[in-house]
């Protein structure tokens, strides 16, 4: 028998897809351009990614619920314009908790509509992420905004020889790690993700626990902001446009069910890696820039019907068997 | 004066509950007694889940008294009820697949490390989980995944969960539907013990055996009402019950037929088999032929029926509709050949809720109306036959054009999905489960349809896990037993206790 038709090889295969689409990514960019699969610029995009990751983290958390959140891109423009308003000797810490503050607000706003008045996810973060842009425009009279010296410093600053940016996203995968599974909240939002009304008559207080998914998810695009913002030192009006596709499209890339319930951390970290390589290696064959968004749109494509394709086949390989044998 | 006599655990009286102008309660009374089983039966309407419903504090009692251990007790949410010692296991279970068998057990109090911080204590919740998990002699490691266990274990896990605290009251809605016979004697086996542990038990179900089996005592609703109460269960018998049920005995539910004529078979199926799920199935269906496919959950049954249809492929063997051999997997040769398959789970894969009742009959059926050169519906033809329809199903809508299908009952809604599949004039109509969660009324008016189909020489495969069912309307009942047909019977040679072997595998011929 080959390895393949063993259903547990092929369950394990179909499980490390993801994994497995980042190896053949950056060996195709690797053979396309030399220099792609050196070291630096593999600790280069893991690095890059760092801001996806930390926003895509939070989306998973609102995706597993069977929510989505779409302010997340306002929610970062709207933390990057306040930062940028703090005076110029802000340290680093204040910062970072400003930027927190912001995106946990927008987000605790989301999930009081959601779950007090209970109108769908999908409205409610429409509308604002409208309102959150025009709240940064408003108050950044749309001129480019700067961060303190200190938080454009962090962006460069290397602890350990890591970059900040990737330590940030390491706490924060660390924090959501543990939030998920040593955590009453985590462990009520897997429950509500493999079946909210089974949770609500198990007593898990769902209301609450959704409204929580969505102010981190908000305080984590509040964090996405900060760091992208202490590597592009300056926000311009279209800071962080279309970043909620992104980290959508990352969650899902890496696994993570639109309709809830299925995913894993890894998902959106590997999701992120997954589109930061794509945009690093187009830049690094000198593609036109306008080919960008139709590559990374096609990636994402073909990564949604691999994953239909795996699920399908995980179904046919998880189907009761009356026989034995 | 003697001393005073110990209350029982749970007492109820002159309970009634009444839903608009309708009296689904009229004043029960009974108790439930520490360290008895309590079996409480009747058809779906007889006021059996409103009684839990009550009891469970989903909804408020009209008038009536309830206590627990002498205590009024009236729970305002389900939480109250579990709080005061109430555990209540409905039928559909709820374990949470992606958590670990711990996580499961202590979902709504988690220990945790520090009481006003929301970390969990690991080591000590697996710890209570091992102490937990041994008193229903589930031996698993309690940070496994919850999804890695069968249904008998999901269910005893659910039972380890009840029993945390100070469990007095353990209500099991229909616990042994999806368990095979092995999983029971298991479950049956923890029950005892929670007896011996002076725990009341309220056990709900519609197997009569498994009532008479378990119980103490008895009681059966029928109508709001107590038709039967009884302390000595062991005295009585299933047709006792079913008395006390349905007000008339078994064999009235079922319409008189005449036996059809034997003619060439509508369906053929030759040595049909699937790796791991069938092997080696051989029968075949006549023109007014109801043939009944019985078995345990998890025979074969239901799979059978979706590889017929062509909801599931087959790898070996042939499904000859009329002389027309179908495709593996291949639902549209199924439909071409005039065949109609009603799901097991209507709501899932029959239904259209808010589609109102005339769009939902209409939906097979909407091709063949498609008369017109650009394929444009003809809508008057299509709406007599909808009409003809729903007369025929005995459709008790009042207006089906505008009325949505969720507002339906149980039974009226699964008229719906028959009278839909009825619009495309089915040679063979194969039903699965067709009067699962239907209360005794609608049961007899798809039976008398059944009957009317087979005259009309409609052939019909019927999946049922109520023997009665399949022993009052079948011609032939094939016994499936681990994807094979164990055994089969014909009308003379019925006799309940030689299927109920077949099913269990320990066939005459073995």
């Amino acid at each position: 028998m080959s390895g393949l038709s063993s259903p547990k090889t092929a369950k394990a295969l179909l499980r490390g897809a993801p994994l497995v689409l980042v190896a053949l990514v950056w060996l195709g960019f690797g053979s396309a351009a030399r220099p792609f699969l050196t070291l630096a610029t593999l600790t280069d995009i893991l690095v890059q990614s760092s801001w996806l990751t930390v926003l895509a983290l939070g989306m998973s958390f609102v995706l597993l619920t069977g929510g989505v959140d779409l302010s997340v891109g306002s929610a970062m423009y709207l933390a990057a314009v306040t930062v940028g308003m703090e005076p110029a000797a802000t340290p680093v810490g204040l910062g970072i908790a400003t930027a927190l503050a912001v995106g946990a607000l927008l987000g605790a706003c989301n999930g009081w509509f959601i779950t007090r008045l209970k109108l769908p996810a999908f409205v409610v973060t429409l509308s604002t992420l409208f309102i959150a842009r025009g709240l940064g425009l408003l108050l950044s009279s749309t001129r480019i905004v700067y961060p303190s010296p200190a938080v454009a410093q962090l962006g460069r600053t290397t602890v350990l020889g890591v970059l900040a940016p990737a330590w940030i996203a390491l706490i924060a995968i660390g924090c959501a790690w543990g939030i998920q599974n040593r955590t009453s909240f985590g462990i009520y939002v897997r429950a509500i993700g493999a079946d909210a009304e089974g949770a609500r008559r198990a007593g898990v207080p769902v209301p609450a626990v959704t409204w929580g998914v969505y102010i981190f998810c908000g305080a984590l695009a509040g964090l996405a902001s900060l760091i992208l913002l202490s590597e592009t030192a300056a926000a311009s009006s279209a800071y962080g446009q279309n970043a909620e596709f992104l980290a959508i499209a990352a969650a899902v890339l890496g696994g993570t069910s639109l309709f809830g319930g299925r995913g894993t951390l890894s998902a959106p970290i590997m999701g992120a890696i997954l589109i930061t390589s794509v945009q690093n290696g187009l830049a690094m064959v000198n593609a036109n820039p306008y080919v960008y968004p139709v590559i990374t749109g096609a990636i994402i494509f073909i990564a949604a019907v691999i994953d239909s394709g795996r699920l399908t086949l995980m179904k046919r390989l998880e189907r009761r068997r009356i026989l034995a044998g | 004066m003697s001393a005073d006599p110990i209350p029982p655990r749970l007492s109820v009286r002159g309970l009634t509950k009444s839903f608009g102008s309708t009296r689904v309660l009229q004043g029960i009374d009974f108790d439930a007694v520490a360290g008895r089983v309590l079996a409480l039966a009747g058809e779906n309407g007889s006021g059996k889940s409103t009684t839990l419903n009550i009891l469970t504090g989903v909804l408020p009692r009209d008038q009536g008294e309830v206590r627990l251990d002498g205590q009024p007790f009236y729970p305002r949410t389900p939480r109250d009820s579990s709080f005061a010692g109430l555990r209540y296991i409905q039928q559909e279970l709820n374990i949470f697949p992606n958590l670990s068998i711990a996580e499961n057990l202590f979902l709504v109090e988690l220990p945790r490390a520090v009481r006003s911080l929301p970390f969990i204590a690991r080591r000590r919740m697996h710890e209570r989980s091992q102490v937990l998990l041994e008193q229903v002699d589930l031996t698993v490691d309690p940070h496994a995944s919850a999804g890695t266990l069968s249904m008998g274990e999901r269910q005893l896990l659910e039972i380890a969960r009840a029993l945390q605290g100070d469990a007095r009251v353990l209500i099991l809605d229909e616990p042994t539907t999806s368990l095979t016979e092995h999983e029971i004697r298991r479950l049956f086996a923890i029950i005892d013990r929670l007896r011996a542990r002076d725990v009341a038990v309220l056990f709900v179900s519609h197997n009569l055996e498994h009532v008479l089996e378990l119980a103490d005592d008895v009681v059966v609703l029928r109508d709001g009402e107590i038709t039967l109460k009884n302390h000595d269960a062991k005295r009585l018998t299933t047709h006792d019950l079913v008395l006390a049920m349905v007000g008339h005995s078994i064999e009235a539910q079922f319409p008189s037929r005449v036996p059809p004529k034997s003619r060439p078979p509508v369906l053929q199926v030759i040595g049909l088999s699937e790796p791991g799920v069938l092997e080696g199935i051989d029968f075949s269906v006549a023109p007014g032929e109801i043939v009944g496919l019985a078995g345990l959950m998890g025979s074969g049954r239901s799979e059978l029926a979706r590889t017929i249809f062509g909801l599931e492929p087959h790898r070996q063997g042939e499904v000859i509709v009329e002389g027309r051999r179908l495709r593996s997997g291949d639902v549209r040769a199924g439909l071409a050949a005039r065949v109609a398959f009603l799901t097991e789970d209507r709501r899932r894969d029959g239904l259209f809720l808010d589609a109102t009742v005339a769009d939902n009959l209409a939906l097979v059926a909407i091709s063949g109306f498609a008369t017109t050169p650009l394929g444009c519906i003809n809508r008057v033809p299509l709406a007599a036959a909808v009409a003809t329809v729903g007369r025929r199903v005995k459709l008790n809508s009042a207006n089906v054009d505008t009325t949505p299908v969720r507002r339906l009952s149980g039974g009226n809604q699964q008229k719906v999905v028959i009278g839909r599949w009825l619009l495309s004039q089915p040679k063979l109509f194969i039903l699965d489960e067709p009067t699962r969660g239907i209360d005794a009324g609608a049961k007899e008016d798809i039976y008398r349809l059944f009957a009317g189909l087979s005259a009309a020489g409609v052939a019909l495969l019927i999946v049922s896990s109520e023997l009665e069912e399949l022993l009052g309307l079948c011609d032939r009942i094939l016994v499936m037993h681990r994807g094979r047909i164990a055994t089969s019977f014909a009308r003379s040679e019925f006799e309940r206790s030689a299927i109920l072997r077949a099913a269990f595998g320990q066939a005459e011929s073995a």
